[in-house]
């Protein structure tokens, strides 16, 4: 299968599931970038170009599903976590209302636009909100399904998305289930905990380790919130050391999630690998990747470090 | 609107004076200034104009208020309670814990409450996405402070509304002048405030906010039009009780036992 970007997959899912069910789309002179025009284009009457006015976006959607009609508003993960971080807080998830964002250009691969851009916060920033969930589909096909799941849901639902053309982790007969993590690959020596496009680096990084003799568990946490703590209790009772790879800071990310679901029950071994408290900049998505030390031979070499240490 | 209804009117926005004012006082904090300058426009909308029905609160095709001033609640939640949406007892309640009334309006916790609000500039924004899913079903309107008016989200709103010909809109401006810290003029200069609206494209008229007849007629006439509405309302802050007109220091602060006599008298006087 060719590689096809979250965002990508979110648009054109955009467009099946507005076949069967009443929604609105909302963007911020964004369409074409976060594939939101193919409902634009296929469902005009139910798109709302709101301009350059990410604050008004979130809360023209919160409006709008206040009155029992779900919306999507998107735009990049910047401009909504961040910008629009309070209008999120007060005006959608206080009430609760069916408000997705669909937040494209997450993390420091959204390349060459550079720091300003690249937003390595909104994990953090989105799980702390009471009642919100957040989810980071790894490839295409799990961005289509949780694209609906989202919509499902019937509250505040923030779905992290991806620049970059990425290969699929899944295949086809894939079924995504909210807050389940998924074991991709067992392992006997460490456990693997990724997101979003990390997932594809951990398993080409599980290759590598076993070629040193370490077997790796990979294991892919869609769901950040409400995180699976059964998955992980689980495999810090059976492996030596545990990680968490994400595209996104190390401080209220991933890894601190599972950290919390650690310190409560099993205290253990955690290395997060991530973005170390610093911002990005320009250069390619794959360069910055490399850059950055999240790139499969960067994150085997640490995993191997680690449990050399 | 002839005498006799003004009349009542008016009792009305007495009686809404003097819950919101008990409400504050027995909560021991509220913002007494900025509900008793809008207690003629919450009355007029929920005894005159909106289409709600008490005994539901969630009927789809209800007239929308969004408080975006929320701080304005307790005249809010007199104006709910006096048209039946809950008991009048319940505004005793007002800020207690395990009560419905929040110090800010919660739609969740609220019979009657269209919009959860209090964080300043964000309820226009909801009012638009209201008016824009109405597709003409239903009225919006939007009660925002003059102060408010200074958060740039309303003026991304402002320009949604034109964009979309939001004639379903109706945004009442409190203009009492006075916000938190001081007067509004020497805050941030709010300039021609109708004229900024009408250079966004929104149809734009000013008049006495204390003055049934007036907001009557103004929201008529602003029905007529093919835009968005803005109807800045001139008002009093604190207005009915002679130590808080004009003063921001009861904008947040809830009087003691002696000035709340005091209040409740010159209310009752209605000086």
């Amino acid at each position: 299968m060719a590689d096809i970007a979250t965002r990508e997959a979110y648009g054109r899912a955009l467009v099946d599931l507005g076949r069967e069910y009443d929604f609105y789309v909302l963007s911020a002179d964004l369409a074409d970038s976060v594939k939101v025009d193919y409902f634009r284009n296929a469902y005009p009457e139910r798109y709302v170009e709101c301009g350059i006015a990410e604050e008004n976006m979130i809360g023209v959607a919160a409006g709008i599903a206040s009155t029992g009609t779900p919306a999507f508003a998107s735009s990049y993960a910047m401009f909504t976590a961040g910008r629009a971080y309070e209008q999120i807080r007060n005006s959608v998830a206080y009430p609760n209302l069916p408000v997705i964002i669909g937040a494209s250009h997450a993390g420091v691969s959204v390349g060459e636009d550079g720091a300003t851009h690249q937003c390595c916060e909104d994990i953090a920033l989105m799980r702390v909100i009471p009642g919100m969930t957040v989810f980071s589909p790894c490839d295409a096909i799990e961005a289509t399904q949780v694209t609906k799941a989202a919509l499902l849901a019937g509250s505040p639902v923030y779905i992290r998305l991806s620049r970059p053309a990425s290969p699929a982790v899944n295949t086809d007969s894939y079924v995504f289930e909210p807050g389940k993590g998924v074991v991709l690959c067992d392992g006997d020596d460490v456990a693997i905990f990724a997101t979003g496009l990390m997932v594809w680096q951990a398993l080409e990084a599980r290759r590598l380790l076993a070629e040193r003799g370490i077997s790796a568990a990979v294991i892919n946490i869609h769901t950040i919130k409400p995180i699976d703590s059964a998955l992980i209790e689980r495999y810090a009772a059976r492996v030596k050391q545990l990680f968490t790879v994400e595209e996104h800071s190390v401080i209220g990310g991933l890894g601190s999630a599972v950290c919390e679901v650690l310190c409560a029950t099993h205290p253990a071994r955690l290395t997060m690998i991530g973005i170390n408290d610093r911002f990005g900049l320009s250069g390619t998505s794959s360069g910055l990747l490399s850059y950055f030390g999240l790139t499969a031979s960067s994150i085997a070499d640490k995993i191997s470090a680690s449990l050399e240490s | 609107m002839v005498k006799e209804e003004i009349r009542e009117l008016e009792e009305k926005a007495r009686k809404n004076r003097l819950l919101s004012l008990e409400g504050i006082y027995n909560a021991r904090s509220g913002h007494p200034g900025g509900s008793l300058s809008i207690a003629e426009m919450v009355t007029y909308l929920y005894f005159c104009e909106m289409r709600v029905d008490p005994e539901h609160p969630d009927m789809p095709g209800r007239d929308r208020l969004v408080l975006s001033k929320g701080h304005g609640a307790p005249a809010l939640y007199a104006a709910l309670a006096m048209r039946g949406f809950f008991p009048e007892s319940e505004l005793k309640n007002l800020r207690k814990l395990g009560g419905i009334l929040q110090g800010h309006p919660d739609m969740k916790k609220t019979p009657g409450i269209d919009m959860s609000t209090g964080s300043l500039g964000q309820g226009l924004s909801a009012a638009c996405g209201m008016a824009l899913a109405a597709h003409g079903a239903y009225n919006v309107f939007c009660i925002v402070g003059d102060g408010e008016l200074q958060e740039g989200q309303i003026w991304e709103a402002v320009m949604l509304a034109n964009h979309y010909r939001l004639s379903n809109l109706y945004v009442l401006v409190d203009y009492n002048k006075v916000q938190l810290s001081g007067k509004v003029d020497d805050i941030s200069l709010p300039g021609d405030i109708e004229e900024k609206f009408r250079v966004f494209g929104w149809y734009a008229d000013t008049i006495d906010g204390h003055d049934f007849a007036s907001i009557e007629s103004a929201v008529n006439a602003a029905k007529g039009q093919d835009k968005p509405a803005a109807i800045i309302c001139n008002t009093v802050k604190g207005k009915g009780v002679s130590y808080m007109e004009g003063n921001y220091k009861w904008h947040g602060n809830a009087p003691g036992d002696e000035l709340y006599e005091k209040a409740v008298l010159e209310i009752n006087q209605g000086v």
